[in-house]
C-alpha cells in the first residue's frame, strides 16, 4: 500500500467512527444537548475534556515550539496543565453543584443582573470565536497537505463533519466522539515519540530519554542529551536550550495568565457539568489532568529529540546525503535550503535565511537538486529554513517508522482540531440559544424550540468560523493565545471565584470588575499587537502575560466597588452558601 | 431530573446548618494548602527560583533541577495534588455527613 492509501484509510475509518457515534447519540432535549443529560462517567469525561482541551495548535505546534525555544516554552507546559489545579479547587465543583447549563447562567443568577449575563455572553463568544477560527484553519491545513486539495476545500470538509456530529449529537454526541478522538491522539503522539527516543537515547520511555544520555554515536561516546543539545546550540550560534530569554517577571505573568485563563475558559468548565455530582467532578478532574499530562509530558521530550536530530543530521552535510524526510518536506514546501556560500554543504545556524515568513519557491532547481526560492536573502549565515510544525509531523519519518504510523499521526492532527472545534461550537451555540435567546430575549420558549435555536446557532457560528478559517485575519489568529487566555483570565476566572468564595460581592462590583479587567486587557493587547510599532512593554510584560495584571485589576475593582455598595439579597447569599455544600447536586437544568 | 426531597432539604435560610459551616472552613483549609504547594512547584520552582535551584540542587538525570521542574516536575506534582485534593475532600464530606449517598458517585 502507498502512503496515500494508508492516509485515506485512517482518516476514513476515524471519520466513520465519529459520525457513527453522533448518530447513536442523537439528542432531543436541552438537557442532553447542553450537558449530555448529566450522566457521563468521570473517566469518559476526563478523556473527552482532554480531547476538547488539546487543540490542533497543541498537537501540531507545541513540540515544535518547545524545540525552537527550549526553557521559554515551559510557560505553556506549566500554564496549560497548572490551570487545572485552579479549575478543580476553585471553580468546577461549585458550578456543578449550582447545577445550571452554562457559565453565563451562574454570572446572571449570582449577580442578579442581565448586564452581567450580556457581558458574559460577549466574552464567551469572543473567546470561542478566536479559538475556533484557528481550529478550522488547522483542519484545512492538514487536509490540504494530505490530499493535495485547496485549504478552502479542506476547511469546508472539516466544517461539515463538525456540524454533523456537534449539531446533531449536541454535548452527548461530542462527549463520546471526543473519547474516541482522545484515543486516536494519544497513540498518534506517543508511538513516534517512543521510537525516536529509542533511536537517539536507547530509552523506551521518552520522558526518561529526555534526561538520559545521547547514545546515537555509540555507548562509549554517550553524553547527557541536554548537554549534547546545549553544545549543538552554542556551536551553531543559538542560545542554550536550557536557558530562558524572557525576563522572570514576564515569564511569571505569562505562566500565571495561562493558568488563570485555563480555569476561566467556558468550553472547559461546561465539560464538568456533564458528570453526575460533585464527587464525580473531583475524580473526573484527576482523569482529565492525567490524560492531558500523557501528551504534555511527552511534548518536551519530542521537542528536544527533534531539535537534536535535526541539527545533527542537517548541519555540514551535503544535500545529496540528507535523509529522505528532508526531501519529502522540502517537496511539501516546509523546508528550504539556500547555498549562500556555494560550498555544497548545508549550514544551519541562528538567524533568518531570507526575508518574509515563508519561502516563495521558483520552478527551477539548483545545482544540487534543491528547490530555489525567490525571497530576498538576509546577511545571516543560516542556510536552512524549516517550519517548526514539521518537527511533530516528520517525526515518524525521522525515526524510520512504517507508513501506517505516518497516517496515524495525520489522523491524530485531524482529531485534535475537530474535537476542540466541536467543544467550542457547543459553547457558542449555547451562548446564543440559551443565554441570549432563552434567558434574555424570549424566556417563554419551549425546550424543543431551544434545541432548534441551538442547532441554527451552531450552523451560523460554523459558517462564520469557516469563513475566517479560509480567509484568516492573520493578525488575530496568530494572537489567539494572548486574546483568549487574557480575556478568560481577566473576566470569567476572578468573577466566578469571588462569586463562590464571597457572599458579600454584589452585582455592581462584579460588573465593574469584569468591565475593567476585560477593558484593560483588551486595550493593552490591541495596542501592542496592532498599533504600536515598538515593544517597550509596560514593566516588560508582553501581551501574552497582561491577562494576569487584568485579573488583579478585576479583583481590586470588584472588591472596592462592592465595599461601597449594599450586599446582595438574602436569597443570593443563601444560594452561595448552598453551592458550597457538596452533596445533593441535581442534574443540570435551566430552571 | 431526580429531585429526591429525602436528601435535598428545601432551599431557604434553614438550609445552612452548623455542619455546613464547619465543612466550608475545612475545605478552605484544604484548598489553601493545595494552592500553596501548587504555587511553590510551578511558579516558584519553575520560574522565580529556577536559577537558584539549577545551581544548588542536584541534576535530575541530565537535566538541571529548575529546568526539569518547569518541563516535567511541575506537571507530575499537579497530578499528585489533584489526587490529594480528591482524597481529602471526600474524607471531609464523610466526616461531616455531607457525602452523596453510597450509590451517588462513580468515583
Amino acid at each position: 500500500m502507498t502512503q496515500e492509501m494508508w492516509n485515506y484509510l485512517f482518516i476514513g475509518l476515524t471519520f466513520a467512527m465519529y459520525i457513527g457515534i453522533a448518530f447513536r447519540s442523537k439528542v432531543a432535549s436541552t438537557s442532553e444537548y447542553y450537558v449530555a443529560g448529566g450522566g457521563v462517567s468521570s473517566f469518559a469525561n476526563g478523556m473527552a475534556t482532554a480531547a476538547d482541551w488539546m487543540s490542533a495548535a497543541t498537537f501540531i505546534s507545541m513540540a515544535g515550539g518547545i524545540a525552537a525555544s527550549g526553557y521559554n516554552a515551559s510557560r505553556f507546559l506549566m500554564g496549560w496543565t497548572g490551570g487545572f489545579v485552579l479549575l478543580t479547587t476553585l471553580i468546577v465543583p461549585y458550578l456543578r453543584k449550582f447545577g445550571k447549563f452554562t457559565v453565563v447562567d451562574f454570572l446572571g443568577d449570582r449577580f442578579e443582573s442581565n448586564i452581567a449575563r450580556v457581558v458574559g455572553v460577549i466574552c464567551a463568544i469572543f473567546i470561542c470565536m478566536t479559538y475556533i477560527m484557528g481550529q478550522m484553519r488547522g483542519v484545512g491545513l492538514v487536509f490540504s497537505r494530505l490530499f493535495d486539495i485547496e485549504i478552502a476545500t479542506g476547511v469546508l470538509i472539516g466544517s461539515a463533519i463538525v456540524f454533523f456530529y456537534a449539531g446533531i449529537g449536541g454535548m452527548k454526541g461530542i462527549t463520546y466522539t471526543q473519547v474516541a478522538q482522545y484515543s486516536v491522539m494519544v497513540f498518534a503522539y506517543t508511538i513516534p515519540a517512543v521510537f525516536i527516543s529509542l533511536l537517539l537515547t536507547g530509552n523506551v520511555v521518552p520522558q526518561l530519554g529526555l534526561i538520559g544520555d545521547y547514545t546515537r554515536e555509540g555507548a562509549e561516546h554517550a553524553v547527557p542529551l541536554l548537554d549534547k543539545l546545549n553544545q549543538l546550540n552554542t556551536d551553531l550560534g543559538f542560545a542554550k536550550y536550557t536557558d530562558g530569554s524572557l525576563t522572570t517577571l514576564d515569564m511569571f505573568c505569562i505562566t500565571a495568565a495561562l493558568m488563570c485563563g485555563t480555569a476561566g475558559l467556558p468550553h472547559v468548565i461546561v465539560r464538568f457539568f456533564t458528570v453526575k455530582n460533585v464527587r464525580a467532578v473531583r475524580s473526573s478532574a484527576c482523569w482529565t489532568l492525567a490524560c492531558i499530562s500523557v501528551i504534555y509530558l511527552t511534548a518536551p521530550a519530542i521537542g528536544a529529540f527533534a531539535r537534536t536530530n535535526f541539527m545533527a543530521e542537517v548541519h555540514e552535510n551535503t544535500y545529496e546525503e540528507l535523509p529522505e524526510w528532508f526531501h519529502n518536506w522540502e517537496e511539501r514546501g516546509l523546508i528550504a535550503w539556500v547555498d549562500k556560500n556555494d560550498d555544497g554543504l548545508l549550514q544551519h545556524r541562528a538567524g533568518d535565511v531570507f526575508e518574509g515568513r515563508t519561502p516563495e519557491y521558483t520552478d527551477t532547481l539548483g545545482a544540487h537538486g534543491q528547490r530555489l526560492i525567490s525571497n530576498p536573502l538576509t546577511a545571516d549565515t543560516n542556510e536552512v529554513y524549516y517550519d517548526k510544525d514539521i518537527l511533530v509531523m516528520a517525526n515518524p519519518e525521522m525515526a524510520d517508522l512504517p507508513m501506517w504510523v505516518v497516517a496515524l499521526v495525520m489522523a491524530g492532527c485531524v482529531a485534535a482540531a475537530l474535537s476542540t472545534a466541536a467543544g467550542l461550537l457547543l459553547v457558542l451555540s449555547t451562548s446564543i440559544s440559551h443565554d441570549l435567546m432563552k434567558k434574555i430575549v424570549h424566556p417563554t420558549m419551549t425546550d424543543k424550540h431551544e434545541v432548534l435555536y441551538a442547532r441554527l446557532a451552531s450552523f451560523g457560528s460554523l459558517v462564520v468560523a469557516a469563513y475566517f478559517g479560509i480567509n484568516p485575519p492573520s493578525a488575530i489568529v496568530a494572537k489567539t493565545v494572548a486574546f483568549a487566555f487574557g480575556l478568560a483570565a481577566s473576566s470569567f476566572f476572578p468573577t466566578i471565584l469571588l462569586g463562590v468564595f464571597s457572599t458579600r460581592v454584589n452585582k455592581h462590583g462584579a460588573i465593574a470588575g469584569m468591565v475593567t479587567g476585560i477593558g484593560f486587557t483588551f486595550a493593552y493587547i490591541t495596542y501592542f499587537q496592532f498599533y504600536a510599532d515598538h515593544t517597550n512593554y509596560w514593566l516588560g510584560i508582553s501581551p501574552e502575560g497582561i491577562g494576569f495584571v487584568g485579573m488583579l485589576l478585576n479583583f481590586a475593582v470588584t472588591l472596592l466597588v462592592t465595599a461601597a455598595t449594599p450586599p446582595p439579597s438574602r436569597e443570593i447569599q443563601d444560594m452561595v452558601r448552598d453551592i458550597r455544600v457538596p452533596n445533593g447536586a441535581r442534574a443540570a437544568t435551566h430552571q | 431530573m431526580t429531585d429526591d426531597p429525602s436528601h435535598t432539604p428545601p432551599p431557604g435560610p434553614d438550609r445552612i446548618r452548623p455542619e455546613h459551616k464547619a465543612h466550608w472552613r475545612g475545605s478552605l483549609r484544604i484548598v489553601a494548602g493545595i494552592l500553596l504547594v501548587w504555587f511553590t512547584v510551578s511558579l516558584g520552582a519553575g520560574v522565580l527560583f529556577r536559577d537558584t535551584l539549577d545551581e544548588t540542587l542536584p541534576n535530575i538525570g541530565g537535566a538541571p533541577f529548575g529546568f526539569w521542574m518547569a518541563q516535567q516536575g511541575a506537571i507530575l506534582c499537579f497530578i499528585l495534588l489533584l489526587l490529594t485534593y480528591r482524597f481529602l475532600m471526600n474524607r471531609l464530606d464523610r466526616a461531616h455527613g455531607l457525602e452523596d449517598r453510597a450509590t451517588g458517585g462513580d468515583a
